[in-house]
């Protein structure tokens, strides 16, 4: 029971603080869940990302249902879920109302202004840890030189490359590093 | 009559978002687009600002973009009981997926080739959230807001390196941002 509390109560807060879309969620996922809570390793994480990026939906729900059904069934999927919904409803029914009733929002840009910023660096942060792991297998405390990845190296200069240049789609990086990735390493071994 | 036309909107409403739920990859605005599509050229159930305004505000809100989404349009369409139905039928298609998966991802992970293929798509998905990044950072560098830039480094630097908590990073520049709301209307550009 009280481990389904933590569960409400992570998910509440994830549902509440990733202003700005999908990604900026991971942060707050990986802090509640990973970090705070210890409740999946950082790799498991990692592939709970790679999961979500290649399924469709947003990636809160995505991440509450794994998380849920991972650490307690169907039933803490369906509590994940509506704790992380659960904000958004209170808030975007609220914000309805009196969209419909003034249409007019004016200081609230403002303060929108000044958290994009914050939300750029959380999800950037996200982004190179996952970077790290892909790279030498740990965090970047605990970095061994030794330990590079050229294969994962070169895969994420190339996916990269391939997003920034050809806009490739996410999904088709993902898959396309996979694949590509899957292979060299079954040949080399 | 009226009855078997509510029951009916609501019907389309639910098959609306748990089919383009079910097969949207990628962001919020992704779907956002397709709403579009769908609510104002389609059905024709609202106009086209109004879908903008809603992509606006489902933007500045917390939580996902495509959730909100269909919360505001929900409650536009039918209420309360809109926004329950719509919001339903968006998270149904991610939560069945989701589940089958991690149920078996402990024989899904322990198969060699699919671990090895995980294992290699980090980096990939490294390279998508860094290329995000790099969009969003440019936008707000763009901007030539200097304090806002300045944020943008110090919560990264903070997070990053310190391990100083998301939520901190957020309040602070709420805070910030409160604060410049009240200064510009004391100089009176409100």
């Amino acid at each position: 029971m009280s481990l389904l509390l933590t569960l409400f109560f992570s998910f509440i807060q994830v549902g509440l603080f990733s202003v700005g879309g999908g990604y900026a969620a991971i942060p707050l996922i990986q802090e509640q869940i990973v970090e705070k809570h210890q409740l999946l390793t950082m790799a498991e994480f990692t592939d709970l990302i790679t999961i979500a990026e290649m399924t469709p939906g947003p990636i809160t729900i995505n991440s509450a249902t794994f998380v849920g059904q991972r650490v307690y069934g169907t039933l803490g999927a369906v509590v994940c879920s509506i704790a992380a919904i659960l904000p958004s409803f209170i808030i975007c029914l609220t914000l309805a109302y009196f969209y419909y009733k003034y249409k007019n929002f004016s200081g609230v840009q403002t303060v929108l202004a000044s958290l994009r910023p914050a939300v750029v660096a959380l999800i950037a942060s996200a982004g190179v840890s996952i970077l790290m792991l892909a790279l030498f297998n740990s965090n970047i405390n605990n970095i061994v030189l030794s330990d590079f990845r050229y294969l994962e190296f070169g895969l994420f200069v190339g996916g990269f490359f391939m997003l920034r240049k050809f806009k490739a789609s996410a999904i088709s990086v993902i898959l396309g590093t996979g694949i590509i990735g899957t292979a060299i390493h079954i040949i080399i071994n | 009559m009226e009855e078997v036309k509510k029951e009916n909107k609501l019907w389309k409403l639910f098959i609306s978002t748990f089919t383009l739920s079910a097969f949207t990859f990628g962001g919020g605005f992704v779907i956002v687009s397709l709403y579009k599509e769908k609510f104002v050229e389609e059905f024709g159930w609202i106009k086209e600002d109004e879908m903008l305004d809603i992509t606006a505000i489902a933007q500045s809100s917390p939580g996902p973009i495509p959730v909100n989404a269909s919360i505001i349009l929900g409650y536009k369409l039918h209420g309360v009981l809109g926004s329950l139905v719509a919001v339903i039928g968006t998270i149904l298609p991610p939560f069945i997926i989701i589940s089958l998966i991690s149920i078996f991802y402990t024989q899904f992970r322990n198969n060699k080739i699919i671990s090895i293929a995980l294992q290699v798509m980090r980096a990939g998905v490294a390279a998508v959230i860094l290329n995000v990044v790099v969009n969003l950072a440019k936008n707000v560098i763009e901007t030539k807001h200097k304090l806002h830039i300045f944020l943008m480094i110090i919560a990264f630097i903070a997070t990053y390196f310190f391990d100083v908590s998301a939520m901190v990073i957020i309040f602070t520049c709420l805070f910030v941002g409160l604060t410049t709301v009240f200064l510009d209307y004391r100089k009176g550009e409100i």
